[in-house]
Parts: C-alpha cells; sequence; structure tokens
C-alpha cells in the first residue's frame, strides 16, 4: 500500500501504451476500420434512417417532420409484388448461378495445381471492364438483329429472331452473368480445401464416385455454396442498372423503385423507407439462411 | 481361400516427374502376405511403400505386374470394389459427419439393415474403447481419438486385409508406444490381416510378424523381427535397423564356418558370420552391434587379434554418456575409426570407478557370431 503512494503517478504516454499496453494496441489497430466504417457505413445508415421517417417537401426538398408515413404507403399491393418479384429475381439468380458456378468451381478446384491460377484469373478477367460496358456487350448479343439471332438464323435453327431482349429473361441473363463470379470464388474455396484422402476414403469405404460426391464432397462444399448465395442474394436484390438496361420499362425491381425515388422523383424520404425495408428484408432472409444451413468461413475469404 | 491374404508378383509402378521424366517409385516387387499375419513394410521415405500400400487398396494401379488378394488379381479394380479396407495418415476422417456416421458410412455404402448398423458400430466403438463418442464431431476429438476411429470405421467393413498408412505418425511418442501394443494385440484379437506402412523402425521390430524392408522401390530382406535385426542382408538394412558400427574391408577366406575379412583401412583380420553369397576378394561391410561387445581394461600389450572366441581390437576412451540403462561410449581404436558401445549398467552403483570415463585404455572383444559381415548396398 505504502510503496502505491509513494509511487509517482505516471502520465499518460502514447508511446508506452502502444508498447504495453494490450488493450490499447487492439484498439489502435482496429480503428482504422472501425473509423472507415463509422464514416462509409455507420453515418450513411442512420442518415437514411432518419430520413425514412421524414417528408418530402413540394419541391423534393426534406421537410424535418417525424411521422410513419412513408411506410404506410410502402403497404401497397404495387410495391409488394415489386418486392416479391425482385425477391424471385434474386432467388433465380442464386440458383441459377449455383447450377452454372458448382461445375464450373469443381472443374477448377479438381484442375492441375499450375493450371489452376490461370482458370482463376480468368474469372477475374471480366471485371477489368466497365459494368455498363460489359451489359451493352450483352445487349449486342441478345437483341433482335444481335449476334445470337443472327447464328441462329444462319444456322437455321429458328426461322424468326428470338426476343429475348427486354424480357425477364435477359434481365436474369444478365444477373447470372454479372453474378457468376461472387458464386464460383467462395465454391472454389470450398470445394479446393477438401483433402483427396477424404474422396479416397469414401472410395475405400465402398462408395462409388456418384455417391462418394453425394455423402462428401457436396457435403463439404455447402459452406462456400452459402457464402457465394449471399455474396450474389444481397447484391442482386438491390440492383436496377442491369433490369433498367436489358429489361426494358416492363421489369421493375426494388433497386429500380429506390433509385427512382432518389432521382426521378426526388422524395428522398420515401426511397429512404423503401431501402430500410429492402435491408431488414434482406437481413432476415440471410440470417434464416445462415442459421438454417450453417456459416461459412468462406464468407471471408 | 488363398494360401496368401496379399500377394505382389513382380511389381512396377512409374510416375511421371514435374520435370519430364520418369521414376520407378515401385520396382519390381515381389512379396506374399500370410493370412491373419502383422506385415510391416519398413523404408524410408520415397522407399515405394506407401505407394506400395495405394496399390493394395486400388488408389493407384501397377504400370507392370499384377497384385493378388485372397487369391484374385485385382488388375485396374477400384477401391470401392476390393476387400481391402485403409486407415490413412491423416485420418481422413469426414468432418461434416459424427463419429457414429463416419463408422456406420462403409456398411451404409453395403446397404446393411439399418438395426445391424447399429450393433456393429456401436461393438466397433467399443472394440477401439471410444463408446459412448458416437455423437461427437471428429474434430472434438484428440488426435489418439481421432486415430482409434479411422481404425473403427476401417475394421468394421471386416476387411479380409486392412492397411495402414503410418498410423501412429501424427501421435506423440508416449501415445505411440501405447498404441502400437494395443494395434498388436487388437489384430491378433480380430485376427484381420495387417499391412502396415511405417519408417520407425522400433515401432516396425514391436508389432510385426514379418517385416520387409525396403529401398529406393526394391525390397531388401523379408523376416520376422528377429531375422532383420540379427541377422540383416546387407548393410543398408543393418544400417536401418537400430544402430551399428561398420568397418570396411575384404573377404580373404571363405572356406571355414566363420569368414576371415582383411580390413581395409588398417592391417588387421576379423573373423564373422558371412550372409549371402560372399566371394573371396569382395568388398564387405563388418557390422557390429554397440550392445553385443564387451569392453575389458586394457591391463597386458597382448597383440593378439584374436582370443578363444572373439576379435579383440584396442582403444582409447574418447566420450561417454550415461543414459541410466546403459553408458554409450564412444572408442577411439585409431586410423581415424571410432566405434560405438554400449554398456549395459547392470550393477546398481554411486562408485565413479565402475564406470569408464575418458582416456581410459580398453580392450574391445567382438564374438565372431556378433560380427556381421555384409555385402554392400
Amino acid at each position: 500500500m505504502e510503496t502505491d503512494i509513494l509511487k509517482p503517478k505516471r502520465k499518460f504516454s502514447l508511446v508506452r501504451a502502444l508498447r504495453e499496453d494490450s488493450a490499447f494496441q487492439g484498439i489502435a489497430l482496429i480503428s482504422p476500420t472501425a473509423i472507415y466504417m463509422l464514416i462509409l457505413i455507420i453515418l450513411p445508415m442512420i442518415l437514411v434512417a432518419v430520413l425514412s421517417f421524414m417528408t418530402r417537401g413540394t419541391y423534393g426538398n426534406v421537410v424535418y417532420k417525424f411521422n410513419f408515413q412513408n411506410y404506410v404507403r410502402l403497404i401497397d399491393p404495387i410495391y409488394l409484388r415489386i418486392l416479391l418479384y425482385s425477391l424471385g429475381v434474386g432467388l433465380a439468380t442464386m440458383v441459377f448461378t449455383i447450377l452454372i458456378g458448382y461445375p464450373l468451381a469443381y472443374f477448377i478446384a479438381r484442375s492441375p495445381v499450375r493450371k489452376r491460377s490461370l482458370y482463376l484469373f480468368l474469372i477475374l478477367l471480366p471485371f477489368w471492364t466497365n459494368f455498363i460496358i460489359r451489359i451493352y456487350a450483352w445487349i449486342m448479343i441478345l437483341r433482335t438483329q444481335g449476334l445470337l439471332n443472327t447464328v441462329l438464323l444462319n444456322l437455321g435453327l429458328i426461322k424468326v429472331p428470338l426476343d429475348i431482349l427486354y424480357t425477364p429473361a435477359a434481365v436474369l441473363i444478365g444477373m447470372v452473368y454479372e453474378f457468376l463470379p461472387f458464386m464460383v470464388l467462395p465454391l472454389y474455396t470450398s470445394l479446393e480445401k477438401i483433402e483427396n484422402a477424404q474422396l479416397e476414403a469414401a472410395a475405400d469405404l465402398g462408395a462409388r464416385p456418384l455417391r462418394a460426391f453425394l455423402r462428401v464432397t457436396l457435403p463439404l462444399s455447402v459452406p462456400g455454396m452459402i457464402a457465394g448465395s449471399i455474396l450474389v442474394f444481397i447484391p442482386a436484390m438491390g440492383m436496377f442498372v442491369v433490369p433498367d438496361l436489358m429489361g426494358g420499362a416492363k421489369t421493375v425491381l426494388v433497386g429500380n423503385v429506390i433509385r427512382n425515388q432518389f432521382l426521378t422523383s426526388r422524395d428522398w424520404p420515401f426511397g429512404a423507407a423503401a431501402s430500410m425495408v429492402l435491408m431488414i428484408l434482406t437481413l432476415a432472409f440471410t440470417l434464416y439462411y445462415t442459421r438454417k444451413a450453417g456459416f461459412g468461413e468462406e464468407l471471408l475469404v | 481361400m488363398d494360401e496368401f491374404a496379399v500377394e505382389m508378383r513382380d511389381v512396377v509402378k512409374i510416375f511421371p516427374t514435374p520435370e519430364g521424366g520418369e521414376v520407378a517409385a515401385v520396382n519390381h516387387v515381389t512379396l506374399q502376405i500370410k493370412h491373419g499375419e502383422f506385415f510391416s513394410m519398413l523404408g524410408p521415405s520415397g522407399c515405394g511403400k506407401t505407394t506400395s500400400l495405394r496399390m493394395m487398396a486400388g488408389f493407384e494401379w501397377p504400370t507392370e505386374g499384377e497384385i493378388y488378394i485372397d487369391g484374385t488379381a485385382m488388375g485396374r479394380t477400384p477401391p470401392y470394389l476390393r476387400t481391402v479396407n485403409t486407415v490413412f495418415q491423416s485420418y481422413a476422417l469426414f468432418q461434416h459427419m459424427s463419429v457414429f456416421q463416419n463408422v456406420a458410412f462403409g456398411l451404409e455404402m453395403e446397404h446393411v439393415p439399418k438395426k445391424e448398423i447399429e450393433h456393429r458400430v456401436r461393438d466397433a466403438l467399443e472394440m477401439v474403447k471410444l463408446s459412448g463418442m458416437g455423437r461427437r464431431k471428429p474434430k472434438q476429438l484428440s488426435g489418439g481419438q481421432q486415430q482409434r476411429i479411422a481404425l473403427a470405421r476401417a475394421l468394421v467393413k471386416r476387411p479380409a486385409v486392412l492397411l495402414l498408412d503410418e498410423p501412429l505418425g501424427a501421435l506423440d511418442l508416449k501415445l505411440r508406444k501405447e498404441m502400437q501394443l494395443e494395434l498388436k494385440a487388437l489384430q491378433k484379437e480380430v485376427g484381420i490381416t495387417f499391412v502396415y506402412v511405417t519408417h520407425d523402425q522400433e515401432e516396425a521390430l514391436t508389432m510385426s510378424d514379418r517385416i520387409a524392408v525396403m529401398s529406393q522401390g526394391k525390397v531388401l530382406q523379408i523376416g520376422t523381427p528377429v531375422e532383420i535385426y540379427e541377422r540383416p542382408n546387407c548393410r543398408f538394412v543393418a544400417d536401418f535397423i537400430g544402430e551399428t558400427n561398420f568397418l570396411k574391408g575384404r573377404v580373404k577366406k571363405t572356406d571355414e564356418d566363420l569368414l576371415t575379412v582383411e580390413l581395409l583401412d588398417f592391417p588387421r583380420e576379423i573373423k564373422g558370420v558371412g550372409q549371402g553369397n560372399l566371394a573371396v576378394g569382395q568388398e564387405v561391410s563388418i557390422s557390429i552391434r554397440p550392445e553385443k561387445v564387451r569392453l575389458e581394461d586394457d591391463i597386458n600389450d597382448d597383440t593378439a587379434p584374436y582370443k578363444d572366441s572373439d576379435n579383440l581390437l584396442r582403444g582409447r576412451v574418447l566420450t561417454t554418456a550415461y543414459v541410466g540403462s546403459d553408458t554409450r561410449i564412444i572408442i577411439d581404436i585409431g586410423h581415424n575409426i571410432s566405434l560405438i558401445v554400449w554398456e549395459q549398467n547392470h550393477i546398481s552403483t554411486l562408485d565413479p570407478q565402475a564406470y569408464y570415463t575418458a582416456e581410459d585404455k580398453v580392450v574391445i572383444h567382438l564374438p565372431f557370431e556378433n560380427t556381421l559381415v555384409l555385402p554392400e548396398g
């Protein structure tokens, strides 16, 4: 006790804290990320949340008067239909990216090690081009006098050009194309981690290749599939560029509604409310999905 | 039932190397493994023992030759149609399944009725002393326990032959020794043929009925642990199994029961037991196990090379290391040659006079029958 009193109280020293205080070191290490998250994610989200309870002024300005009017407006069959439709498109995108992405990821994971990085590079290559430009490329391919129809007509496979562009099918093609790498990469990570000895053990215990796949490979790749699904589903729900450009005026998703509120109708509070609802629904779905099927650390990759 | 559980007839396995060449991992191997035998394949890494095992399991196919299991030529039979099961070095347990599901997997593949599966899995878990662990996931178990699960998973199928690929390699020394004895007892209990791959010579000696010593894709010697240790058939086997001293020599006389060998490093003749067909003039290695010699204080100046039944070598103690059960002594016998000798400490005493120390002059007695004359290789 005596020594405690006699000991002069040391002043706080940044250098000493960085060197000796493990709690301070932890805070110091995490602060760049924390500041980044605060400024770019948490503050904007609070802003949107606050905004969603305000009202639109006559000239598109925001009137700061608290009310639930925007959420009441959202309880409308039109919006409900758009929401359900978006959910359907998001789920369809997810399912198709799994169906196409799984064999692709499996193929890469089973390739010789030296070739794998080349294949992964090819998967990522499209990202070097602007997203809008790639969507226009798809428009060129799919339109009535486009590449696809020209080829099919010349081959004599069809008599009348197919009307794909500006249909829900075109939107789905664009979405699946855009989000495929987000499914392939986590799936690959999952599949690549499966030791060959696991498959040998399955064969050794009497499993033919198909059963070995169903009982060993498939279950072990579920974490990757979940991670991929989240990476695809969340942005797919909010996507508005693809339906805008490839779906024509016929296909309206939640993303378009929100975008229109902010840019066209200049009704920021209503757009903010729609954003909040979309976010909460997506979050609920994702939580349910991960709880149900287990959460993979692949999401962190 | 055929005479042999497993037979390899002139098997060759060639792998391509990354540089575009070829390498024979297994090079004309012929061996027979009897029913109910604990058979070990022992050798340094890259000697072809694991490749041989993988060919028996069906993960690899021989480039040449044929493997027979219970008298049936295996050819390119896939693993899932073979009556052998494997315990993998990494255990290869299914992490997404419980312990019970892991052990039941092989039986489900055979479409064994559910009731019987439950029964047999319970018995198998009991056999490896893991009853009541069925609901755990493999990751929740210790290395030793995972090893037992891998064993139960393979044994529950009641295979004709159980293949074990360094199954104790990942365990710590104490646990490994325990498991060695347990595995051996288990094998006797179930009566299944075990083919055991290891690079640990002590492990092979402890557990095996017979051992095949391999090097560079070839089998050098097949025999019981006693045969392999006491009568190695070449320098490599003597060197790999246990510790030994080598002296280089040339065969001088072969007409007696014992060979007479002339040492190359200094003019001296040594008598010993010859292994294989050794001709006069052939260069050989003389193997002297460190525990098979006797030391005596050098009191007289007798320079005779033999005495009764022993070769005699004079020397000077360089260093000693007391290790409890015995003292390990390095003795300089001149001409830049030193021998390692283990003196058993069979008298309990604190008297420093009872132990050799550096600079002591000694005579090393090498009994003729403990002196092995081996071909190089």
